[in-house]
């Protein structure tokens, strides 16, 4: 079931566009943002929200990478390997994070909390090798760095999380 | 209209309407500019590349599938630029794509693999490995093969737009584009496969001929299909007397490239090992087989012992729907004249008779609808029928006719049926509702209380948008029958412009077994029997007598039966005990149950006799699709054991004792365009494959029972007998959707 306030958020989000189709790619966002992945429910309101049919919704999602239409990571660890980052160790860093975490590119541990995937520029040439979890970053990575974060993830409790 | 547009192209000068495109400016000077994802009739797309160009003054290259030509235009296409465009291009579309044309389907009529024999390109600078991805099942009728996809879009446009069903979508991007279905892994659709009629490579095949054979090793031959009334041309593919696909390979025909899933899938029960190849006779109360000259011996004695103990009206036929109209004309006269009755009927699926009637009365018969007066209608006015699932075509052509050309249309209809979506103004009703509106709207009598969804309201704003309506097209269906068509057409020719009228009946020939009279009150071409001079006619040329009353329509052949009166029945494709609810213990109170079928039916299981009919791939002559428009069958196979109608009426006369000198279809053909009144068609028009029109003429008796009119409401996959027996209509899972189910 999608959320009340995820639902008022579409109506505003909706109302912002002169084209109602505009607002397909930021309403999947929030709609993935409250349940992990964007759900078939989803798909279906959205579709019907904007006039379209659900097909066309489906398009967007296969054509955005950061859309998922099936669970994923509590975490997802989105690991720069761009030119910036490339020269920088960004390799290095993808191949510690997977050993780390026993999993490969788009492929999530058996318990869900994280997934690894494999991008292009974050736009954080400046603090490269750079990472992103969710939607925050992190920067000037090392195999340390990156061994305190996952381990502090993974210790967070997740029922405390909002 | 504006002037004429005047251009070069290739230093050839050519003039066309303003608004042309160039690639088809270029068709009118025999320029051939090869495209992939330009297909007249759908939006431009500009993805495949393929189309370009040089127009002098315009810096780069341009695709001439989307420009539109100006005055003064200088084009080249040949030029050394745009040689190495195309084959650019093709090295491109080459990049995944898998040579396999030696097991490809498409392999020998593939527009990939004609561009790049034509154009080469069969060196490649890509040394990296292809991106495969296995083939995927949409469906059991629509297969897909994405490496060799060129992604035209022409799949995701027909059904869109042509189609209005939208199943289709891009997924991914990039090199790992491909085209995905609606339903996550398969398709949720109405399975007309347009997709993979419209696709130019291999990528969508079909699920019944896939890896078949090879398109060269195939026969073709134009005919019509035997489902619904819509009367669409398909082209059988045949190879050792077996029919392996169906398609509408050159685009001819009142429906262009357009066939539903019935047209294109639906022909298999031909193949069919149910179908019936031997006679069967009851012996002891069990069915046996028997040759062809014991059953029809037997039929011909016990008739003639019928005939002599009870009298001509102790016997019955029922004909059939999808059987050709010189089968029907036949039967008529096998009725009236070899047996002495007119208890003749078949199941009556719109009101043909009284429309006929109406005009005639009105001195209108210029104004029967045909398929074509729809795609050109600015105004469709359509009363009670679901086209989408009964008359799939007209409801191809009312979309384009929406889409193309802005029509507007007006429906009225008690379910919330898909074409409201095309639809102007739209009045739902209560059942049965339609005829009171139509009435209210004449003014004939005042709205009924409670009858559409909206009220007096709805119904004023209804009203007064059609009152701006010109050239009215009003097609409507079982719901309007009797004096309802008589106050319809009244109120329609009142409209300004020339309205036209079409009723929509179910099946391949309901309009011409009305027309060539297999109805107990009417001639062949509407005249009453008990019209002296119109029976005078018939009686001249066939040198007999023909019964001077009406006979019993189908309900009262029912209870004659049942009470003892009608001792024997002959069904010709049909089959009453289903749609007419005739049960086992009536039937069985029979002396002679007849039936000749292609599979053994509800009615055929209590037959004393029943012998095997051939199907429409097996035979010639003509059907009339339900705007009277006739067009002809063409004899695409054989099939051992069976027999066609006609050579089984000619039979059975020639053993009751009555000389036809009929040799074959042909000569049936030549009486009926001689005698039935609106059938004096151009035999030539016939021949080269047009739909020939019809207008016929008469006064013919009032309907008598309301009830006798009733459509079967089949779905989109269904048509009684034929479809009961198709393993690919029924393979698909929207089979089992409700007649009504949107798409």
């Amino acid at each position: 079931m999608l959320s009340d306030a995820l639902k008022q958020k579409f109506d505003a989000v909706i109302a912002r566009y002169p084209v109602k189709r505009s607002a397909i790619v930021p309403l999947l966002m929030f709609a993935q943002d409250e349940a992990g992945h964007v759900t078939e429910e989803a798909i279906q309101e959205i579709a019907q929200r904007v006039g379209v049919r659900p097909i066309e919704v489906i398009e967007d999602i296969g054509y955005y990478s950061m859309l998922h239409r099936r669970p994923i990571g509590r975490y997802n660890l989105q690991v720069c390997t761009n030119i910036s980052c490339m020269l920088r160790g960004g390799g290095a860093i993808f191949e510690h994070c997977s050993k780390k975490l026993g999993i490969g590119h788009k492929q999530t541990t058996p318990d869900g909390t994280f997934s690894l995937e494999e991008v292009e520029c974050l736009g954080a040439c400046c603090g490269a090798p750079a990472m992103q979890v969710n939607y925050d970053y992190y920067e000037n990575l090392t195999p340390e760095t990156i061994d305190a974060l996952i381990d502090g993830l993974r210790k967070k409790n997740p029922a405390s999380e909002t | 209209m504006a002037d004429p547009i005047t251009l070069t192209i290739d230093g050839k000068p050519v003039s066309v309407a303003a608004g042309t495109l160039l690639i088809d400016a270029a068709k009118q000077v025999s320029v051939e500019v090869p495209s992939f994802c330009y297909y007249p009739g759908l939006s431009l797309q500009g993805a495949c590349r393929m189309c370009l160009v040089s127009i002098e003054k315009m810096p780069k290259l341009q695709t001439a599938c989307t420009t539109v030509v100006t005055n003064g235009m200088v084009v080249h296409t040949e030029t050394p630029e745009v040689k190495n465009a195309r084959k650019s291009m093709l090295e491109m579309l080459l990049t995944n794509h898998p040579l396999d044309c030696p097991v490809c389907d498409k392999g020998g009529e593939c527009e990939l693999q004609d561009a790049v024999f034509r154009y080469g390109a069969a060196e490649t600078r890509f040394l990296e490995t292809k991106i495969h991805e296995d083939e995927k099942k949409f469906s059991n009728l629509v297969y897909y093969d994405r490496p060799r996809c060129i992604l035209c879009y022409r799949c995701i446009r027909v059904c869109d737009e042509g189609m209005d069903v939208n199943a289709y979508g891009i997924g991914f991007r990039a090199a790992h584009s491909e085209i995905i279905p609606n339903r996550g892994e398969h398709l949720e659709c109405e399975e007309c496969g347009m997709c993979i009629d419209i696709c130019p490579v291999g990528a969508l095949t079909s699920g019944t001929y896939r890896y078949k054979t090879r398109p060269w090793e195939l026969t073709y031959t134009g005919t019509i299909c035997n489902h619904c009334g819509d009367g669409c041309k398909t082209t059988l593919s045949v190879r050792n007397h077996e029919v392996i696909r169906a398609n509408n390979r050159d685009h001819s025909g009142i429906n262009g490239e357009f066939l539903c899933v019935k047209g294109r899938f639906g022909w298999d029960f031909v193949n069919n090992p149910q179908r019936l190849t031997l006679p069967r006779i009851r012996r002891n109360g069990k069915q046996e087989e028997s040759s062809w000259e014991e059953a029809l011996s037997l039929t011909a004695d016990k008739l003639k012992s019928i005939l002599a103990a009870h009298g001509p009206d102790s016997v019955a036929v029922v004909g059939s729907n999808r059987t050709t109209n010189e089968e029907n004309y036949l039967l008529q006269r096998f009725s009236r004249t070899v047996l002495g009755t007119n208890n003749i009927d078949h199941h009556r699926t719109a009101d043909f008779s009284s429309l006929v009637g109406a005009l005639t009365a009105a001195k209108a018969t210029d104004r029967y609808a045909t398929m074509e007066n729809i795609v050109g209608a600015k105004h469709i006015f359509l009363i009670g029928n679901d086209p989408t699932h009964q008359h799939p075509l007209v409801a191809y052509q009312i979309r384009q006719a929406v889409r193309q050309h802005g029509a507007q249309l007006y429906v009225i209809s008690q379910g919330d049926i898909k074409l409201r979506r095309q639809a102007a103004r739209y009045l739902q009703v209560q059942l049965g509702g339609e005829a009171a509106v139509v009435s209210a709207l004449v003014g004939a009598s005042a709205l009924p209380n409670n009858l559409i969804a909206g009220g007096s309201e709805a119904f004023g704003a209804f009203a007064e948008s059609l009152k701006s309506a010109v050239d009215l097209v009003i097609l409507f269906g079982d719901a309007i029958r009797g004096d309802e068509v008589r106050t319809m057409v009244r109120w329609g020719l009142s409209m300004p412009g020339e309205t036209r009228f079409a009723p929509l009946g179910d099946y391949a020939n309901s309009r011409g077994a009305a027309d060539m009279g297999m109805l107990p009150g009417n001639l062949p071409g509407y005249a009453p029997v008990t019209d002296e001079s119109a029976r005078r006619k018939f009686e001249s040329a066939w040198g007999q007598a023909t019964p001077i009353s009406s006979g019993l329509h189908i309900k009262a052949v029912a209870e004659g039966i049942e009470a003892g009166r009608i001792k024997a029945l002959l069904v010709f494709g049909s089959n009453p005990a289903r749609t007419f609810g005739l049960s086992k213990s009536t039937l069985a109170k029979l002396e002679l149950l007849f039936v000749a079928e292609l599979f053994s039916t509800e009615t055929a299981e209590c037959a004393d006799v029943v012998v095997p009919a051939t199907s429409f791939a097996e035979k010639s002559g003509t059907f009339t699709n339900t705007f009277g428009q006739v067009q002809a069958l063409k004899k695409t196979m054989r099939k051992a054991g069976t027999k066609s109608d006609l050579e089984i009426l000619l039979a059975l006369a020639r053993l009751l004792g009555h000389k036809w000198s009929y040799q074959s279809a042909d000569d049936v053909l030549r009486e009926i365009i001689a005698l039935v009144p609106g059938y004096a068609i151009a035999l030539p028009n016939l021949l080269i494959g047009r739909a020939v029109a019809t207008r016929p003429e008469g006064t013919p008796p009032p309907l008598e029972k309301p009830d006798l009119i009733f459509s079967s409401r089949d779905n989109l996959f269904g048509s009684g007998t034929l479809s009961r027996y198709s393993w690919a209509l029924n393979s698909v899972d929207e089979a089992r959707k409700p007649y009504g189910h949107e798409f």
